[in-house]
């Protein structure tokens, strides 16, 4: 009897994760299908299809059309895969380890930090640094991110301690307004900047390539393990810090664990495509509404799904306005907003 | 085996001195209630028994001193019910018993066959099986009460701290709560130490009382010894009158109203 009770929980399970690996897969066929140039999108997942072990038949995709498949547009799907998945994983591991759905992964700094950061490098000039072996801009955004969440630790844990999230979030708040404060007296000292630096806060995942691919990826991967073994942690999180010390667990302790992994994949990929908005609220909280609650659950959906959602809006942005591109921060918030408070009125909400 | 000694332990928080050293040993299987009035110390008692306050002096369970155990190790020999738990809404009441069992689950492991065995157990003995698949935001108080209950018994603990666990109740769920308790400690032998709140039930219920006022220790011992009038006066500043049940024994606190010629239902006196 002992069996019953969880039979039905491991079905459905399989079946969700079965359900949105379905949907990434046809996120990405679209994702590589549409664009300006290349072949006719149909030709496409026939291409896919003939590239398979033991397949082979002839797609009519020339070996240039193949090219801008692979070179120009898969870069940019398996990019935004990546930013998408790691931004709504990150979210998810940040509103569970603050018991707070109104948490996004950017909220002790990443965000503000990574845009201090590109923005002192861009004052560089791009021409400058153009010969430079790594690019600055990326790299200074990724270590400004991670020192500015640092820095908003270390100043919740010596107000009050971090045994309380509460004090961690003021401490967010207040390094957050601290550094936008001195990106903006920069932006106020180089106003030539200021339309560089304003691109690179909306995100954009076009021109991404195979390398930028290859930087982010093995820290989005140490992240997602690290916080893929946490999600039984964020569930014992859910009934608040004190229940879950008096639980076994150690919650200053777990929690610095969960930040600093989701805070590492959150910096590696806003360091590449800028700080793209609404997705790690989002995405979690859809999820939620839909297949629950529990993050054994919440938190490998939202990876994938929250890579789906990205490649799609990102094919919306791309050709909405064709052949010129609206920018993907904004296209989120544009399909993003609305679905969410539909969500919000048809289902009923416990928060 | 599983006695719960206090020795000599205090509770400040910054200056403000919450909890005058307390020594007392409840005996393996007993249930000692805690009185007294709001801001005796009760609470900061039983935090400093769950680890979540930092004291002074030492708490044992049988021969191991709790401050030498690591958290994991110390959930496993002590429960603790808060005053008001937080229950997440959208939480089934199976995986919130469930949770009861992470002391016992590995930091990387998930739960065992035997976890799950546990749990069902817990909920079929608390009667609780018509709402485990439910969610928790939709139980009403008392249900949640034993759900709350049920978490704390699959932590399969040897000491039970229950702080006013049924303070939020009306008394018939307060009696049914208690009444759990009372069940649970006879069929796991457990060890229960509970502040509360009503004094009649806390006499009804428990072993033995102790009671603090102002951080300090004024009586303990059975409830008629406990709860009397004058102390009750003194403590509380509360007028009572107390009557012992000439079957059972039982000790019965009956709050008396002032005199009505000193003031009146409608508080007009007699003019």
């Amino acid at each position: 009897m002992s069996d019953k009770p969880d039979q039905p929980v491991a079905a459905s399970n399989s079946v969700w994760y079965f359900a949105s690996g379905v949907v990434l897969v046809v996120a990405v066929l679209i994702g590589a299908s549409v664009g300006p140039a290349g072949p006719p999108w149909w030709q496409v997942p026939l291409e896919f299809l003939s590239r398979l072990p033991l397949v082979s038949f002839d797609s009519g995709v020339s070996d240039a059309e193949w090219n801008i498949v692979w070179r120009i547009r898969m870069p940019r799907v398996v990019l935004g895969g990546l930013v998408g998945g790691m931004l709504s994983i990150a979210g998810a591991s940040y509103q569970g380890v603050f018991r707070n759905p109104l948490v996004d992964p950017y909220l002790l700094g990443a965000a503000a930090g990574a845009g201090l950061g590109a923005t002192i490098a861009l004052t560089f000039g791009r021409s400058a640094t153009v010969d430079w072996a790594i690019d600055p801009v990326p790299t200074a955004a990724f270590i400004a991110a991670i020192l500015t969440v640092a820095v908003t630790y270390a100043v919740g844990a010596s107000f009050g301690g971090t045994r309380s999230g509460v004090t961690l979030v003021l401490a967010g708040v207040a390094v957050v307004s601290f550094v936008t404060a001195v990106q903006t007296l920069i932006l106020q000292r180089n106003l030539d900047l200021v339309r560089e630096v304003f691109q690179w806060i909306l995100g954009r995942l076009s021109g991404a390539t195979w390398a930028d691919i290859r930087l982010v990826t093995p820290y989005v991967i140490v992240s997602c393990i690290v916080l893929m073994l946490h999600r039984r942690h964020l569930d014992v999180f859910r009934v608040g810090d004190v229940e879950a010390s008096t639980l076994g667990v150690s919650v200053s302790r777990t929690r610095l664990v969960i930040v600093a992994a989701a805070t590492l994949g959150t910096a590696a990929v806003v360091s590449v495509s800028g700080l793209i908005g609404f997705v790690g609220l989002v995405v979690p909280h859809v999820i939620r509404l839909v297949a629950g609650a529990g993050y054994r659950r919440l938190l490998p959906l939202s990876l994938i799904l929250g890579a789906a959602f990205l490649i799609l809006a990102d094919v919306f942005g791309r050709t909405i306005s064709s052949p010129a591109e609206t920018p993907i921060g904004v296209v989120t918030a544009l399909i993003g907003a609305p679905f969410f408070i539909y969500l919000l009125r048809t289902r009923k909400v416990s928060a | 085996m599983s006695e719960l000694a206090f020795d000599a332990v205090g509770v400040r928080y910054g200056k403000r001195l919450a909890l005058e050293p307390f020594t007392e040993r409840i005996e393996s299987g007993e249930w000692v209630g805690l009185v007294g009035p709001n801001g005796a110390g009760k609470s900061s008692l039983l935090r400093a028994a769950a680890g979540l306050v930092e004291s002074t002096g030492s708490i044992s369970v049988g021969s191991v001193d709790l401050a030498e155990q690591h958290i994991r190790e110390r959930a496993a020999l002590v429960a603790y019910v808060p005053q008001e738990p937080l229950i997440p809404a959208d939480m089934t009441s199976f995986d919130y018993v469930l949770l009861g069992r992470t002391p016992y689950i590995g930091y990387f492991g998930s739960e065992s066959a035997h976890d799950r065995d546990v749990v069902a157990e817990v909920i079929a003995r608390l009667r609780l099986d018509e709402f485990a698949t439910r969610h928790l935001g939709s139980l009403s108080g008392g249900e949640r009460q034993r759900v709350v209950l049920a978490r704390a018994l699959a932590q399969e603990a040897p000491v039970l701290l229950l702080d006013e666990p049924t303070s939020a109740l009306d008394i018939g769920h307060q009696q049914q709560a208690l009444e759990l308790v009372a069940e649970m400690r006879e069929h796991s032998g457990l060890t229960v130490f509970s502040a509360m709140h009503d004094l009649t039930l806390a006499g009804a219920y428990t072993d033995r009382l102790a009671m603090l006022d102002r951080g300090a220790v004024v009586a303990t011992g059975t409830a008629a010894e406990v709860l009397t009038a004058e102390r009750l006066a003194d403590v509380f500043d509360a007028r009572v009158t107390v009557e012992i049940d000439p079957d059972d024994g039982t000790v019965i606190v009956v709050p008396r109203r002032t005199l009505a010629s000193d003031c009146g239902p409608n508080g007009h006196g007699d003019d």
